[in-house]
């Protein structure tokens, strides 16, 4: 029997348009909705269904990030997550916050809380890093199965379907296992009113990456962030000679 | 290769055949369906017409020579399709102006039309009228910001519109399921509700001014952009909610409410009806001034939704779905109000079920549940729809009412689905394909009982051409007499939307003003009789009685004296002598015939007395 750590993280909301700052440091996030990552949302539902079908014990949720994230993980324990843990990184910190921060604070949580399983969701869609689930099985020197699409329980041993760009591939890894959900692994419930209810009392624990030994030390800086280029109108050409010359003209033919 | 191109041509046609059955077969012409609709007394096109408008706005009219006009020609729900050959798509005021002019000066008839989204088949043609089509007509000519007040064009789309506005914080007083197609235009000349009518108010609240063309090609400038003038008669009004038929609108003002900074929306299901009414109240007490959306819709429609949409609910099937919306500028107040209301609703077991959304996408999806029950229910073939308003506590009752004499008589599924807040229900019976039968046995009976309790026969989607005949059971005739006085100052030739609203202008009135109600060819009139029977009481049940004994007595007394017949008595006599016949003389008057009786005490020859006007021979 399995005891799952899930990590999730607080983003903007996918359905929100996003502006870039006027100083070009960032995007705006000053009022902005928020909600939880997607693909963290489908790890939550995938842990809770395996604590449904009695493959786990206790699923875990962890988050970092600023007050906020106890948001995200009210709407974990909502969706049947067990308990919490923010890990509180704010200011300066968060600016500076990358997976690689992640990755180690997962991978001391894991051992603290003797997890058996980390899943998480394959990427986050405000850096689309893709790297906390692969850094923090290096760092625990566990196995992993990135993008899952399908995880099947076996005695001691995971089968997972990959979605990868050639296809579906299948891989078996021995637990304890890193895990990073990928699109079409399930579909995430809707939190229930009494579960909304319920999740109030559930125990959320606060830390801070101090606390667990990791120190959020800048490794890059941001130079500039700016908007995508606007793109240009096409033109309509009259016939096929011309096609051919503007496509040799711009170096594609 | 010709046999593998037409092969997979005919693959093509399969595949979309499967998908969705209703779009391979071709909507039935208006004219056809309804037969007593008689065109009114309007010029034809001709190539001479075709060549001016293409002088007015060259490049821009599309004829059925040319170009294919069958979806300018068919409404979004399928029931109805005109004949025009003609569409013009005019680019501003000026040339919608030029183009009225002539139509008036030729009697042409007009259909005006925006995103043809209607549900009353008021925005296609009858029969061959020509297509005024305003979609090129999407310039948004200013958004204040301080004021909140956007001018823009009637062709521009409704979703476009709030897109551009919420960049600057403000947003479109109006949404409906039809967003992504209808136009401004069209939903200010129609006075369009929506799912936010409760919080922001109707057309008429929210559209500030206009311009519009008279029928005549008269520009109409009643564009004011003020919250308050009152300045003479608020013209604009006249136009709003009147389906074109006193006016084209080409530019509107509208006022726009703030962008709420904390929207919430809530999904509950319940058990009953009587469960649904009281959490309205509890809503109205615990969230009243937060509370922008009320919605109710049944199992069928969910069930509608998750099959033939293919979408998920997010609880599992129960007998009701309420939809609560609210917005707000703090999310923790709006939160606070929330929370108090759903622990009183889920104690007192008023609700079974439910989640909470506040995150940007996933309220769009939940409000797309709600918004595409239309197409879903399109999906099942043919959708009888009706709009009506009730008193509050009748919200639901059409459905007992009609369910199982519909379902009965074939109907697939008898639904019913709207805006609690307002009191507005949309009724709904689909089947596989259109039937006179179940379209006998639901009109004009929903009326009649829409009527009865003292309900509006249509709350939002306005009379069109499938409603005009019912006008009648919510508007009292001199109301209907001073509708058609202003129909005929606005519009004296009648070519604005003919046929639609009030049905033909004065002078064009055919014998058609009951085309609907009597459609149903008399056979299979399966209405209940118009006139009640005379109550019986025990006195008259009694005389009845009696007499019938009486006439079966004497039939049997007569029985049993009748113990022979003419044939028996008289067949063994021989033949009559043969009868020389002649006129003796033509005898004038009664008197005459009956003292010509006293002569003929002669036994040798037999007179005959003819009485042509009442029949009858005497032999004398």
């Amino acid at each position: 029997m399995a005891r799952v750590l899930v990590g999730v993280k607080r983003v903007i909301d996918y359905a929100v348009k996003i502006r870039v700052k006027p100083d070009k440091s960032g995007v705006v996030t000053e009022g902005v909705k928020h909600s939880m990552n997607p693909f963290d949302e489908i790890a939550v539902e995938e842990a809770v269904r395996m604590k449904e079908k009695k493959l786990a014990t206790e699923v875990i949720a962890v988050s970092c990030g600023p007050t906020q994230a106890q948001e995200t993980l009210r709407t974990a324990l909502a969706m049947g997550v067990d308990k919490a843990i923010h890990v509180e990184v704010t200011g300066k910190d968060l600016d500076t916050l990358q997976p690689i921060h992640v990755s180690k604070i997962l991978a001391k949580l894991a051992q603290d809380e003797k997890a058996d399983l980390v899943i998480v969701g394959k990427q986050a869609i405000d850096d689309d890093c893709n790297q906390t689930a692969q850094m923090t099985a290096a760092l625990l020197d566990w196995p992993q199965g990135t993008f899952a699409s399908k995880i099947e329980k076996g005695d001691g041993i995971l089968t997972i379907v990959r979605e990868i760009d050639g296809g579906l591939e299948t891989v078996k890894v021995k637990t304890p296992a890193v895990l990073s959900a990928d699109l079409r692994l399930n579909e995430p419930r809707y939190a229930t009113l009494p579960n909304i209810m319920k999740a109030k009392k559930k125990p959320l624990k606060k830390l801070t990456p101090k606390d667990l030994g990791v120190e959020i030390k800048a490794h890059q800086e941001v130079v500039s962030v700016e908007d995508p280029p606007v793109r240009q109108a096409g033109s309509i050409v009259p016939d096929v000679d011309t096609l051919a010359a503007k496509l040799k003209e711009g170096g594609f033919a | 290769m010709q046999r593998i191109y037409s092969s997979s041509l005919q693959k093509i046609n399969q595949i979309s055949q499967k998908c969705w059955k209703s779009t391979s077969t071709r909507v039935e012409l208006t004219q056809v369906r309804y037969p007593k609709l008689k065109r009114g007394n309007y010029s034809v096109i001709s190539d001479k017409h075709i060549s001016t408008f293409e002088k007015i706005i060259p490049g821009r009219v599309l004829t059925s020579a040319t170009d294919d006009l069958e979806s300018f020609n068919t409404d979004w729900l399928r029931t109805a399709r005109g004949n025009s050959s003609v569409v013009l798509k005019p680019k501003s005021t000026e040339e919608v102006s030029e183009i009225l002019k002539f139509c008036n000066q030729q009697r042409l008839a007009v259909c005006p039309q925006g995103g043809n989204t209607g549900l009353v088949a008021g925005s296609v043609p009858v029969f061959d009228e020509v297509i005024l089509n305003l979609s090129l007509m999407r310039k948004i000519e200013s958004i204040d910001t301080a004021s909140g007040v956007i001018v823009c064009e009637a062709g521009c789309v409704l979703e476009e519109l709030d897109n551009v506005l919420r960049e600057k914080d403000l947003m479109m007083p109006l949404d409906l399921g039809a967003k992504g197609s209808c136009q401004i235009g069209g939903n200010v000349s129609t006075n369009a509700g929506g799912l936010r009518l409760l919080r922001y108010g109707s057309m008429h609240a929210n559209t500030l001014g206009l311009i519009a063309v008279k029928a005549d090609g008269t520009v109409v400038d009643a564009l004011n952009c003020l919250k308050k003038d009152n300045t003479g008669y608020a013209l604009h009004h006249l136009f709003v909610g009147s389906e074109g038929t006193l006016g084209v609108v080409t530019k509107v003002a509208i006022q726009c409410p703030h962008v709420p900074q904390a929207v919430s929306l809530m999904f509950l299901g319940l058990s009953d009806f009587a469960s649904v009414m009281e959490t309205t109240q509890r809503a109205k007490g615990f969230l009243g001034e937060i509370l922008s959306s009320c919605e109710l819709m049944d199992l069928e429609c969910a069930d509608a939704v998750v099959q033939n949409m293919k979408l998920k609910l997010p609880l599992e099937r129960m007998p009701f779905y309420m939809l609560l919306e609210t917005s707000g500028s703090n999310a923790a107040h709006d939160e606070e109000k929330l929370n108090a209301f759903l622990e009183a609703v889920m104690n007192q077991g008023l609700v079974l079920d439910g989640t909470v959304i506040t995150e940007p996408s996933r309220l769009k999806a939940v409000w797309h549940l709600r918004e595409c029950i239309a197409e879903a229910l399109l999906r099942d073939g043919y959708v009888y729809k009706y709009d009506v308003t009730l008193p509050a506590q009748k919200f639901y009752d059409l459905v007992p009412f009609f369910n199982d004499k519909l379902k009965e008589a074939g109907a697939l599924r008898c639904c019913a689905f709207g805006h609690l807040g307002d009191g507005n229900v949309h009724f709904n019976v689909t089947s596989t394909e259109f039937s006179y039968k179940l379209l006998g046995l639901i009109e004009p009976s929903i009326y009649e009982w829409t009527s009865k309790h003292r309900g509006s026969i249509s709350a939002e989607h306005g009379i069109g051409l499938k409603k005009r005949d019912f006008l009648k059971f919510s508007k009292t005739a001199e109301a209907i007499e001073m509708m058609r006085d202003i129909k005929q100052v606005m519009d004296p030739n009648g070519i604005l939307n003919p046929y639609k609203d009030l049905g033909e202008a004065r002078g064009h009135e055919a014998r058609t003003t009951q085309a609907f109600s009597r459609t149903i060819p008399a056979g299979l009139q399966a209405r209940e009789p118009k006139f009640a029977m005379p109550k019986e009481d025990s006195e008259q049940t009694a005389l009845r009685t009696e007499l019938e004994n009486l006439i079966s007595s004497i039939q049997d007394k007569q029985k049993e004296v009748n113990d022979a017949n003419l044939a028996d008595k008289c067949g063994d006599m021989g033949d009559a002598p043969k009868i020389r016949l002649a006129t003796k003389k033509m005898l004038k008057g009664h008197i005459n015939k009956v003292t010509t009786c006293h002569y003929s005490g002669d036994s040798r020859s037999n007179y005959i007395v003819q009485n042509r006007k009442l029949n009858y021979f005497l032999l004398i």
